[in-house]
């Protein structure tokens, strides 16, 4: 009984400190989910002329990737991406994110070019009204035009398996 | 050989500015919204690293949220628009100092509940104590009795 109480706090403090272990202190929690997604009016990469924004793809189901080709572990991610845009469930857009155009071409020249359209945020300020904060990160955004999944660092196989494609099959319907 | 290394931490040292954090030269319309815009990046975090506030990092993600912190003041925003606008973005983690809220009430609170339950705990050992070490009238007469009665033995005892 005398250890009664010590042994109490040992377990707790261990119990708090080992769920603490399961948490990543990088993945921060975005307020963005269930929000309407930001407005934005961006130029495309390969049509430097011809500007999308927010309006044009209102009533659909589309992924946003933030990726650049400075971003290493985007090369990790992209044959994931292009695994993703393969299945043609939606649009995957690229948000190519503080990047340089003719890099980005290269890049995408390269390694192959997944996204039906890619814009460019070349000063970062769209990136800034996303809340994205670590490249990759991945959207999903809903017909209604709010943000439904947020994911945060490169897509796995996994990740894509268990999360990305059961979130766009629900919401596609 | 190692000379080169010397003569860097000399020039560490002798220039110490030269290895702190690129800060922008931004202008301001006064000095109020100066003093705003440095209390602003102060209690800013840059999320990327993560220890650190938006006024001693210099990652590109830092100094891109200067940038809007700064083009926010000069726009007319207050202090407070400028902290909704970056909570409403990156969540209450971008804050150093947490609001004080439902989900945040521990936090906050926490510290002083542990203080109060230490005291507690103190005053109440402190009082037994007290119990154990105050004798009643009878006992301490009684105490001082026997004292005088044993201090001839003692003296008997010593001669």
């Amino acid at each position: 009984m005398k250890f009664a109480i010590p042994l109490g706090i040992f377990v707790l403090m261990a119990g708090l400190l080992g769920y603490g272990l399961t948490l990543d202190p990088k993945k921060v929690p975005s307020p963005l989910i269930g929000k309407q997604a930001p407005v934005f009016t961006l130029a495309q990469l390969h049509q430097p002329e011809t500007q999308i924004s927010k309006k044009d793809l209102l009533g659909q189901v589309w992924v946003l990737n933030v990726w650049a080709s400075w971003c290493v572990s985007c090369r990790a991610e992209h044959k994931v991406i292009t695994r993703l845009a393969d299945m043609n469930l939606t649009q995957v857009i690229g948000l190519n994110y503080k990047d340089q155009p003719d890099d980005a071409k290269r890049w995408l020249q390269h390694f192959g070019d997944p996204y039906s359209v890619s814009l460019m945020d070349i000063d970062g300020r769209v990136g800034i009204d996303w809340g994205v904060y670590g490249v990759p990160e991945t959207f999903i955004i809903g017909r209604d035009g709010l943000i439904k999944y947020k994911h945060i660092g490169p897509v796995t196989n996994e990740s894509l398996e268990t999360e990305v494609i059961p979130a766009l099959k629900a919401l596609l319907g | 050989m190692r000379v080169l290394p010397r003569i860097l931490i000399i020039i560490a040292l002798v220039f110490p500015g030269a290895s702190m954090a690129a800060i922008e030269a931004y202008e301001f319309k006064d000095a109020q919204m100066e003093a705003e815009y440095n209390e602003l990046i102060k209690e800013l975090r840059c999320l990327v690293c993560q220890n650190q506030n938006l006024a001693g990092s210099d990652a590109a993600l830092a100094q891109d949220l200067r940038r809007q912190t700064h083009e926010m003041l000069m726009k007319g925003n207050d202090p407070d628009q400028v902290i909704q606008y970056m909570v409403d973005r990156y969540g209450d983690f971008v804050l150093y100092r947490p609001q004080f809220k439902g989900s945040t009430l521990l936090l906050w609170l926490g510290p002083f509940v542990l203080v109060a339950i230490v005291l507690l705990l103190v005053v109440r050992k402190f009082r037994t104590r007290q119990e154990l070490v105050e004798p009643d009238d009878t006992s301490l007469r009684r105490a001082k009795d026997l004292l005088s009665e044993d201090l001839p033995s003692n003296k008997r005892d010593l001669s």
